[in-house]
């Protein structure tokens, strides 16, 4: 299979106005192009493909990276946002992956990406976990519901700033934050009296 | 023909249904509770702690390892204080595990580096208490290490070599008490087999107050 | 609960009745509880008569956040619970794990250690492809006989297992670098001697319900799943085979020794629910295949990298790892920031993704034969749910 290199190459010189970034073995794309480079990736006759094995997604709080540049301490600040990762792979040709990555803008109100799901089906459900368990909400799937947590549900259960609700029950061997929560309810208060009927 | 499929099918059955009274490996059921399967030497369920002779001399010196390690963490240990002087002696006050949480997956067995926690093979657990009931103590924890080698010989004649190894490469001095012996409020005696029934006298602990200290 | 609907596109129109009664569609909740659900797992089914028009599968009632109780742990924490995942196959769900692990950290795995991973992971595939034809044979109405007899053969596995692990289901065996605990010769003997026996099995099974008429009328032309379909819905395992497509990780990554042994891949023609029950049993001749080379040729040396567990690192980066488990592709996709924890931690799932045709497969068939569909997806909730 071709490398990352050509592969980006090619698909610059295919799509006007696709600007790809390189970060390990995957490519960086943007929101708007993302079904663009998808569609390209399954049509291409070389690279064929056609099946998308795995859908991830992941939350990067915000952060601050600290470099030496010309004898400087340079402090960036990088903007919190979710990222879905794509492995495509291709049972024609029997190679890849090829990675795709996609990032939202932010992590606050509802970020959103274009969803795949009318081009690879094998995306729906993962689609609709990242939305359920990350809130990433993909324009264009055909069915975005929660799928794992119960529709009523209100959080985002694997962000990194998620705080689970305080309903621990108690345990008989606490550790660290647990031990913090059961202070909280230890000892159990009485049971309310029962009204007599 | 139509139906010769189901017809062979059925000779299947009837096949099996007449060797299923002379050969064995055609009834492989067992009527459980008054014949017991012999456990492979391998097999494991839930911790316990090793002593060497008195139950007063056991291996764990409440390097927490195990408490950190212990994928649910159902295992709480506090360590001993010397009663003048309040400093630190290597033995645990509080030993628990929650048998009710653990899951028998052996990493506390494994990361050990005392060799003092190995895995059981009590099976028969059951209980009516949901919180404080399968909360093993240090006491009914406690089992020598003759038990252990009833149990996993090849393993604890290994640990046995390892550890008579290392004592001889480091050659301590005579050993000496290094704090009163603890009085235990429930050792159960040694069980004579590995299948025979859990001994229902070891009571459970009262619930562990949260301390501060940890 | 009846409830007139709204007819959906998809080629199909409500005529009434020659005497003119007014028919609505039915909308029928089966499961969680059902026995043909294979767990806690929910269909929701819109019902013409007696034909599926609508079916939408609920999950979720064994969710746990098995990705965040990971990310919460350090890396060695993860592998018991990666055991519950897929219960069936405890086996392979620690060669995932600790595949992608291996991949993210570098480490080479001894020779000994992969001809016995191998192995396990054959045995696995064994004892769920044989106990799966059970399920669906209690599916279409054979309640017990063929998945006893499933269970009979899997229990000489699963005390194999206990010997080698220590434990029957939960297993917790594989380490990154090797497995936990060496197998000695007297297990290999009593593995070679179950292997030996186990094509007999196979014969056994097939004599009691491959040929069986019931079977067949119940199987065939029911649930197809067309070729392309199954590549687009990233439908992985048995059951992309037997829809045709010639794509087995074991082939085309080459993890482990795969490379090394041989044994085909088979097809599915058709892509019906018989084939996929006969992929699986021809699957489980290669198994055989496959495991007679490997416990043929399994060397002497040592089980494991050495690796040192407590406080284990992985170096900054991310990957992916995969293989061919039972039921699909299982892989584990891992983000390390070089502390003991992962940062991310997700497991692609097969039976969770091949439940997402579960409706083209099932609409225009009788209700009766969903169950037959779905069981012939061959899912295990712990794994779809997480």
């Amino acid at each position: 299979m071709e490398t990352v290199d050509q592969i980006k190459d090619r698909i610059e010189a295919a799509l006007p106005g696709v600007r790809l970034a390189i970060e390990g073995k995957s490519l960086v794309v943007d929101r708007q192009h993302l079904l663009d480079v998808a569609r390209f990736l399954k049509t291409d006759s070389e690279l064929a493909m056609d099946y998308v094995s795995n859908l991830c997604a992941m939350d990067w709080l915000p952060s601050q990276i600290k470099t030496r540049e010309c004898d400087r301490e340079v402090v960036r600040n990088l903007p919190g946002h979710l990222e879905v990762v794509y492995d495509f792979y291709s049972t024609a040709k029997k190679h890849g992956p090829v990675q795709l990555r996609c990032r939202t803008e932010g992590r606050e109100g509802t970020p959103s990406l274009p969803s795949i799901t009318p081009l690879f089906r094998g995306a729906e459900f993962q689609e609709r976990e990242a939305f359920d368990l990350y809130g990433i909400r993909f324009e264009g799937h055909p069915d975005l519901r929660r799928i794992l947590m119960w529709d009523g549900f209100k959080d985002f259960p694997m962000r990194k700033d998620y705080r689970p609700p305080d309903d621990y029950e108690w345990e008989p061997t606490p550790h660290d934050e647990v031990l913090q929560q059961t202070k909280k309810h230890w000892p159990a208060p009485p049971p309310a009296p029962v009204k007599p009927a | 023909m139509l139906g010769n499929g189901m017809i062979q099918g059925l000779l299947v059955t009837a096949r099996n249904l007449l060797r299923s009274y002379f050969d064995p490996e055609c009834l492989t059921t067992i009527q459980y509770p008054e014949e017991r399967r012999t456990l492979p030497e391998n097999s494991r369920c839930f911790p316990f702690l090793v002593y060497d002779g008195t139950p007063d001399n056991l291996r764990c010196v409440a390097c927490k390892i195990c408490e950190q390690e212990c994928p649910p963490q159902c295992i709480y240990i506090e360590v001993e204080r010397d009663a003048k002087t309040g400093k630190p002696v290597r033995r645990p006050r509080v030993f628990d595990i929650d048998y009710s949480v653990c899951m028998q997956c052996q990493i506390c067995a494994e990361v050990c580096p005392f060799d003092a926690i190995k895995m059981d093979q009590i099976y028969e657990l059951s209980g009516t208490d949901r919180f404080g009931g399968m909360l093993m103590n240090k006491g009914a924890l406690l089992k020598s290490n003759e038990y252990y080698h009833q149990m996993h010989p090849t393993e604890a004649n290994e640990v046995d070599a390892r550890l008579s190894q290392s004592k001889k490469k480091a050659s301590p001095p005579a050993a000496k008490p290094a704090a009163a012996p603890i009085t235990l409020q429930s050792a159960p005696p040694p069980r004579p087999t590995p299948s025979a029934p859990p001994s229902p006298s070891v009571p459970p602990t009262p619930p562990v107050p949260p301390k501060s200290d940890v | 609960m009846i409830q007139p609907l709204t007819m959906p596109e998809q080629g199909y129109t409500l005529t009434p009745k020659e005497d003119a009664i007014e028919t609505q569609m039915l909308e029928v909740s089966m499961g969680p509880h059902h026995p043909s659900t294979h767990g806690v797992f929910r269909m929701d089914v819109v019902l013409d008569g007696e034909e599926v028009r609508r079916l939408k599968p609920v999950l979720g009632y064994l969710h746990r956040n098995h990705e965040q109780l990971a990310e919460k742990m350090n890396w060695l924490g993860s592998i018991p619970f990666t055991d519950r995942l897929d219960y069936f196959c405890s086996m392979t769900n620690n060669w995932a794990y600790c595949l992608a692990v291996e991949q993210l950290a570098g480490i080479k795995v001894p020779e000994r250690a992969e001809y016995i991973r191998v192995i396990m992971a054959e045995l696995t595939r064994l004892q769920n492809h044989s106990c799966q034809a059970g399920f669906l044979l209690s599916d279409t109405g054979a309640w017990g006989t063929p998945l006893l007899y499933a269970f009979r053969e899997r229990e000489k596995i699963l005390d194999l297992f206990e010997a080698a692990s220590g434990a029957r289901m939960m297993c917790n065996y594989m380490r990154f670098g090797g497995v936990r605990a060496d197998v000695d010769d007297d297990w290999l003997a009593a593995a070679r001697k179950v292997v030996e026996n186990y094509p007999c099995f196979i014969d056994e099974l097939e004599a009691l319900i491959t040929g069986n008429e019931i079977l067949l009328a119940r199987t065939q032309k029911i649930g197809i799943l067309p070729r392309e379909l199954a590549i687009n819905a990233s439908i992985t395992g048995p059951m992309l085979r037997a829809s045709g497509v010639d794509y087995d990780i074991r082939k085309v990554d080459r993890y482990g020794i795969y490379g090394r042994l041989d044994f085909r891949v088979p097809l599915g023609e058709v892509g019906d629910v018989y084939d996929r029950y006969y992929v699986r049993i021809l699957e489980m001749r290669e198994s055989v295949k496959i495991l007679q080379q490997a416990l043929r040729d399994i060397p002497e040396g040592p089980s494991d990298a050495g690796v040192k567990m407590r406080n284990f690192k992985v170096p900054v980066g991310d990957g992916y790892g995969r293989i061919e488990g039972p039921k699909g592709e299982l892989g584990f996709y891992l983000v390390s920031d070089g502390s003991t924890r992962p940062y991310r931690y997700h497991v692609r799932a097969p039976s969770f993704i091949n439940l997402t045709i579960l409706e083209d497969m099932c609409v225009g068939h009788k209700l009766a034969d969903a169950m037959v569909i779905l069981g012939s997806v061959d899912i295990v909730l712990g794994e779809v749910d997480r």
